[in-house]
């Protein structure tokens, strides 16, 4: 039910990107939530807690947020579903794992790929299924978290 | 603002988190899109989200997964862990518009909601499951998921 020029993107890996995770971005993301945790602005706080620095909340791997925002994998995938006849996108959910905190100064290195597209017989017709799946490693090289993002193509 | 820190032996299956009530509102939705770079029209151009078949502007799935993580990350406290983390977008929310500057019109409450599913132990750590939720004005789950947490135990 996938069409062809759209499961050709399955297991695309895209170049991976560096974020730098600013200390203003961690304070203005957790602002927009409405989340007060001191552990993510209050420098003296977050020094006398175990980890020593202002951390990011889980979620939050430098600006942006989306998994993959910019990389070729999901512009082209997108595209192709628009092109497809599938305009009508959204969010279906995320996941993650993770394996440690994120702290401002980090650099992240993050590498997104297309997991898998399939298809799906909903109430209003095919929904194609996309799964984008990023790792980040930081600036030792050591596996911060997995997240896994699913968009839907209507 | 952390009161005291949870422990893994303070709680049992069945055991619910403090809820976290919010209010999703346009200005939210706008400070979200700059703080999260999340620039999608459909959560502000409201033609676009016509086009969309969603009926109106509605709030990003993102937001509310924040909102989840906000939950339960205030919940386990500093010396907790998250260690795994999923949440599903099933319904549409729509957000408050607003009325003055800083204030949205009258409507809709989100809660915010987890409770313990599962309590053990993985090698040295000690883990609890949570099933987690946002709630809508109408009672409904629009947003489910799940977590798995490491607390800190009073015998470590």
């Amino acid at each position: 039910m996938v069409p062809n020029e759209l499961k050709a993107y399955i297991g695309k890996i895209d170049p991976p990107h560096v974020r730098e995770v600013e200390r203003g971005a961690i304070r203005r993301y957790a602002d927009a939530v409405g989340n007060d945790n001191p552990l993510y602005y209050d420098i003296e706080y977050a020094s006398e807690s175990k980890y020593g620095t202002i951390i990011a909340p889980p979620g939050f791997f430098g600006w942006s947020s989306a998994t993959v925002p910019s990389s070729e994998g999901i512009i082209g995938l997108m595209t192709a579903l628009i092109n497809a006849g599938y305009y009508r996108i959204l969010d279906g959910g995320m996941t993650y794992e993770f394996f440690l905190p994120v702290r401002a100064g980090d650099t992240l290195i993050a590498s997104p790929k297309v997991k898998d597209v399939s298809a799906k017989e909903g109430k209003s017709g095919i929904m194609i299924i996309c799964e984008f799946e990023t790792t980040y490693l930081n600036q030792n090289g050591d596996l911060v978290a997995r997240a896994s993002q699913t968009l839907i193509g209507r | 603002m952390e009161s005291k820190q949870i422990f893994w032996e303070d709680v049992e299956v069945g055991y619910e988190l403090p809820t976290l009530e919010k209010i999703a509102h346009s200005l939210m939705l706008v400070k979200w899109a700059g703080a999260s770079g999340d620039f999608n029209p459909h959560h502000y151009e409201d033609a676009f989200a016509q086009s969309q078949g969603t009926g109106g502007t509605i709030v990003h799935g993102l937001l509310k997964h924040a909102w989840l993580i906000q939950l339960v990350t205030n919940w386990m406290g500093d010396e907790g862990f998250m260690k795994k983390f999923s949440c599903q977008y099933r319904g549409m929310d729509y957000p408050r518009k607003m009325q003055t500057m800083n204030e949205p019109v009258d409507g809709e409450i989100w809660q915010c909601v987890g409770k313990v599913t599962n309590k053990y132990t993985d090698g040295e750590a000690h883990c609890v499951d949570l099933e987690i939720g946002v709630v809508n004005g109408k009672g409904e789950t629009t947003t489910p998921g799940t977590a798995t947490v490491i607390l800190p135990s009073k015998g470590a």
